[in-house]
């Protein structure tokens, strides 16, 4: 009856008895290389070669068949659909991971059926479009029951969301996760998940009694907490010099925004310690002019804290001016009418109204602070984080990937109990100001003590930063940075040069090979996270369905969770059939887009919540459908956030660095990687060099979306920009 | 309505487009995928003379042992990669013990010193030595002069006073360099005696870093004196042009067999084999000379390099791979440094 229930239906024959159902790399000789076009589908394949489970599957696609065709079954098509979908992806998920390369995975299995002669490969095209429009059925019937208003549209949307998590986040994590009570001999017991849990040197308070390091969960609480408030007080120093005082320079300061996020990881760490490193800059200055003595200081926690708030400030910044440019002056000029002075003003008004900022702020830059693994990498020295040690406990000598799960529910836990803690202390108190009646009041200005201590704070730390990445674009060109400070090209010239051969341009630099693989990744990965956040936003804002707020907190958990367990649940979870992805440039942009979706979900809810639903109801009145409306009217006004999604998930792809370095392989290697293994080797140069082409690419790639997609326009006063938000490397 | 079908339609034909992407094969025939454990310059070059040579194009991956070793084991069901080449022969002989790597008898074994043989024996035929490099101290030339401090040529000179706060050496539970340095001193002082030894020396170390060749930077870069590293990383520096020597202790130390092991499963086994073999060449081993690297290579017709320190000059001691490469031993003694060194650590 309706054409896309047939549509879907005659994709998943497609899939079912025309493509071929494995992927290409088989291990068995029997399933490589699979048999081109129909000869390799399901339907073939188990009826020739033997894989008899493969069959099944055509049984929901027959009965989908039958009530779509015969007009006397019309009226049970919906709850047909609806089972037989349900049932055929079930089958086709229950048949990929109990069937592996050798037979039965599980074995349990083989003792109940005895062994089973035949393996298979990982899903291919054949399968992915099978599982898909077993997936449009279900919610299609779904729909056609009546539940979601019977609006397919947000059945589906949300099913291919929700698919979309459960393959990409869920499995994973989940994969890790249960590594956490292994045994060693593949088994599960609750007393190793205690042990590892329960460790001293997670949880010893020693530091306190006595000269003993603390445990390493109070360390990374430590810094993140040091790391939320420094970052939260710059953020709002930087903010109400750019909103509430006559600063001019505000170009400026948005330059300043923008710069660490495109730095590619440790390079500020780099820089700290070519400046305040024993034999830094800074330190030999300060100790010939001052007689300081030379110290060790920067290693540890000062270190690492002022790396990170040189990192973070910029986030909080983003977050806090989208919530000062918020607050609507009425009040505040109502405070003042009624005699109030600015300083009573700013304490009972304005302040109370920006803790909404100063919580996101926080709660940004703490769990920022938690995740981060670049600089307590470089400078922690015998300070020991969270991150860091999940990473060596997977990666060092002791190889214990149990312990590294277990670490990863005490980091998991930490960022979860941290967006807690926050909605407890905003309350259900409304921050609302910015309501549909005009608001045209001037801002009204700071009191003269609050907005020294805004400058006094801002500019030095702002002139710091760019002293800093001037020291950085000139490391690149240095012999060697710090002990030979003549100029020279060598290091460009090592990392992007170009040659003449004989058959045509060499690109001879080291560098090139990682450059075009980053690009290409990023440029595939940004457009596929704003489309999948953005659409999530919609459903989130615009459409109401039972378990919103469940739906809501699933898309936020890969948020919380630190790139270094992504990338290793990655390489657990995909790297045998069914889903096999490892070795491929697939599994770096997936994952790129499913660490990034979090962020494009904000920016697009944060948008779309400032667009009045009547704009909606008056398109959707005169007949436009949800898919017409969501296209001439929503996404025209959604312009800023698709600019933030797009420009974010770009320049992360570039510069994470921690959840990729397990998924790079020989063939793609990513530019980040490359330079940490500059860094490690004593490269500094190579590495330098390497990351301000990328600073200035960013720059570009930033300069390019901007333009291509356009200012929203409308009507009146520019509204509150996006607010930017950073996830964890 | 239809246009809704088109939107879902279009957004799932990008999954399916994604998937389909996916199903390339993963190591295409023909390619050899390496994972490479030595300094990236060396990977490249070598890489290059064995496609030059044989045609077969190499895809070459900079990992440390760690991650490979860990790349390896999470890939084991199905090995995306055919040659591990580089890093110490310790992850390698856990590799073997865990059936990871293949057996194989190159008919260059005549040709190779003994102690890559040994390491060929001790992993049952899955692995063999293709360079060594011994473990020794760097220090920083200028910084030592200012001071007036006589270079450390002994375990024993590096818990005098005036190397206080000065020295840098690896946590070994991160790096294996520093693991080898903690089996080295067990063997040399007993193990009572050892965690004795290193709880002085814990009043002089000011960091433990987490890469094994990070002391040998720092100490290039003038941010420590001292540094316990593989000497070959210590040369490398001094190359490099930074003020730097090294020296080998007194008391004895111990050292690494760089090694090379074919991946099981590998679905490229002769070209794993032709790499193997030319890696085990004096024509392959002389790649590491050409990007100064200076380990000793194991090939007897192999040059060795005039600036590699000679292993005959170094007190080497009777190293036990086996004993201290299982995995028992070194979970024991990495616990202990734990308990007995880090937990009292800055």
């Amino acid at each position: 009856m309706r054409p896309r229930s047939a549509v879907w239906l005659a994709l998943g024959w497609v899939g079912f008895a025309l493509l071929p159902w494995f992927a290409g790399s088989g291990t068995q000789p029997a399933l490589a290389p699979p048999s081109p076009g129909p000869a390799g589908s399901a339907l073939i394949d188990g009826l020739t070669n033997g894989r008899w489970w493969l069959l099944p599957v055509a049984l929901p696609l027959l009965l989908a068949l039958a009530v779509t065709a015969l007009p006397g079954l019309r009226a049970r098509q919906p709850a047909v659909l609806l089972a037989g979908g349900a049932f055929g992806l079930a089958w086709v998920a229950a048949q990929g991971f109990a069937i592996g390369l050798d037979g039965w995975a599980w074995g349990w299995l083989a003792a109940l059926f005895g062994p089973l002669p035949l393996g298979q490969g990982g899903y291919g095209a054949g399968a992915a479009l099978t599982a898909l429009s077993f997936l449009f059925l279900m919610t299609n019937g779904f729909a056609g029951l009546g539940f979601m208003k019977g609006d397919r549209f947000t059945a589906g949307a949300i099913g291919l969301v929700l698919a979309a998590i459960a393959a990409f986040v869920f499995l994973p994590v989940g994969y890790v996760l249960s590594g956490a009570g292994d045994t060693g001999t593949g088994g599960f017991s609750a007393a190793a998940l205690w042990t590892r849990l329960a460790a001293p040197d997670i949880w010893r308070l020693s530091c306190l009694t006595e000269a003993k390091s603390c445990g390493v969960v109070w360390n990374s609480v430590f810094l993140a907490v040091m790391t939320g408030i420094a970052t939260t007080l710059l953020g709002l120093a930087f903010a109400l010099v750019a909103v509430r005082t006559g600063f001019r320079a505000k170009k400026l300061l948005r330059v300043l925004t923008v710069l660490p996020i495109i730095t590619p990881p440790f390079v500020i760490s780099l820089a700290v310690i070519l400046l305040f490193g024993r034999n830094g800059t800074v330190t030999l200055g300060l100790a010939e002019w001052f007689g300081i003595p030379v110290s060790r200081w920067i290693y540890g926690l000062p270190g690492v804290l002022l790396t990170q708030t040189l990192a973070f400030t910029p986030i909080s910044f983003l977050v806090m001016i989208g919530v000062v440019q918020g607050i609507g002056p009425s009040l505040e000029e109502a405070a003042q009418t009624l005699r109030a002075s600015r300083w009573v003003t700013f304490r009972t008004v304005t302040w109370p109204l920006m803790r909404p900022g100063v919580a996101n702020a926080f709660l940004i830059s703490f769990i920022e602070s938690l995740a981060d693994f670049g600089n307590p990498l470089i400078l922690g020295g015998n300070f020991e984080v969270l991150s860091t040690k999940i990473y060596f406990a997977v990666v060092g000598a002791q190889n214990d990937p149990g312990r590294a799960a277990a670490l990863g529910i005490i980091l998991l836990c930490l960022c979860l109990g941290a967006f807690w803690v926050q909605r407890q202390w905003l309350g259900k108190k409304s921050y609302a100001t910015v309501g549909g009646k005009g608001d045209n009041g001037i801002p009204s200005q700071l009191p003269r003590g609050v907005k020294i201590a805004a400058y006094a704070t801002a500019l030095p730390w702002a002139a710091f930063t760019f002293v800093l990445y001037g020291l950085i674009l000139f490391g690149g060109f240095t012999e060697n940075w710090g002990r030979n400070n003549s100029l020279t090209l060598r290091h460009y010239l090592a990392a992007f040069d170009l040659s003449w051969g004989p058959s045509g341009l060499i690109w001879s630099g080291r560098a090139w090979g990682s450059l075009f693989t980053t690009i290409e990744v990023a440029a595939l990965s940004a457009p596929l996270t704003a489309a999948v956040g953005l659409l999530t936003a919609y459903l989130l804002v615009r459409q109401r369905f039972a378990g919103r707020g469940a739906f809501e907190f699933l898309t936020m958990l890969s948020f919380a969770i630190p790139g270094t367990v992504i990338g290793i649940s990655y390489i657990l979870a995909f790297n045998q059939p069914p889903i096999e992805l490892t070795g491929t440039i697939t599994i770096l942009i997936i994952c790129f887009v499913f660490r990034n979706m979090p962020v494009s979900i904000r920016a697009g809810v944060a948008a779309m919540s400032q667009i009045d639903r009547s704009l909606d109801e008056c398109s959707l009145t005169l007949g436009a459908g949800s898919v017409q409306t969501i296209r001439r009217v929503i996404l025209p006004l959604l312009r800023p956030a698709i600019v933030a999604s797009l420009v974010y998930s770009f320049v992360r792809a570039i510069t994470s660095i921690s959840a990729v370095i397990f998924l790079v392989s020989p063939k793609y290697e990513l530019a980040t990687a490359y330079i940490v293994g500059r860094v490690e080797q004593g490269d500094f140069g190579l590495a330098i060099a390497y990351s301000s082409a990328l600073i200035v690419l960013m720059s570009v790639v930033i300069a390019l979306i901007q333009f291509a997609v356009g200012e929203r326009r409308i009507g009146r006063r520019t509204a509150t920009p996006v607010t930017l938000q950073e996830k964890p490397v | 309505m239809t246009s809704a079908g088109n939107w879902i339609k279009s957004a799932g034909l990008g999954l399916g487009a994604l998937v389909a992407l996916a199903a390339h094969p993963a190591s295409a025939q023909g390619t050899l995928t390496v994972l490479c454990g030595v300094q990236e310059e060396w990977c490249k070059a070598i890489a290059v003379a064995f496609e030059k040579k044989t045609g077969t194009a190499v895809a070459m991956s900079r990992k440390s042992a760690g991650e490979a070793l860990a790349q390896i084991r999470a890939e084991s069901a199905n090995p995306k990669t055919d040659v591990w080449w580089g890093a110490p022969g310790d992850p390698h002989l856990q590799a073997a013990e865990e059936g990871l790597t293949l057996p194989y008898e190159s008919p260059q074994q005549a040709d190779l010193q003994p102690w890559a043989l040994s390491q060929h024996k001790q992993s049952q035929g899955r692995s063999v030595g293709i360079y060594a490099g011994a473990l020794g101290f760097v220090y920083n030339v200028e910084l030592l002069a200012k001071r007036k401090i006589n270079a450390p040529k002994c375990w024993a000179d590096l818990l005098r006073p005036e190397f206080k706060d000065e020295i840098q050496m690896a946590n070994p539970n991160a790096s294996g360099t520093a693991y080898t340095a903690l089996a080295t001193l067990v063997q040399v002082l007993g193990e009572d005696g050892a965690f004795d030894y290193l709880k002085k020396l814990n009043d002089n170390v000011n960091q433990y870093t987490k890469s094994g060749s990070a002391p040998s930077a720092a100490v290039a870069r003038s941010e420590t004196l001292v540094g316990i590293v593989f000497m070959h990383d210590g040369i490398n520096q001094k190359i490099n042009g930074f003020p730097v020597d090294v020296s080998a202790p007194c008391e004895g130390t111990g050292y690494e067999i760089g090694s090379v092991s074919i991946i099981k499963g590998t679905k490229n086994l002769d070209a794993a084999k032709a790499f193997y073999e030319f890696a085990l060449s004096p024509e392959g081993q002389a790649t590491g000379a050409e990007t100064k690297q200076f380990q000793m290579p194991s090939n007897r017709k192999s040059a060795t390099p005039p600036e590699a320190p000679k292993l005959e000059a170094i007190r080497l001691i009777d190293y036990n791979f086996q004993k201290y490469g299982t995995a028992e031993e070194r979970k024991r003694l990495l616990s202990r440094w734990d308990a007995d060194i880090k937990a009292v650590a800055k």
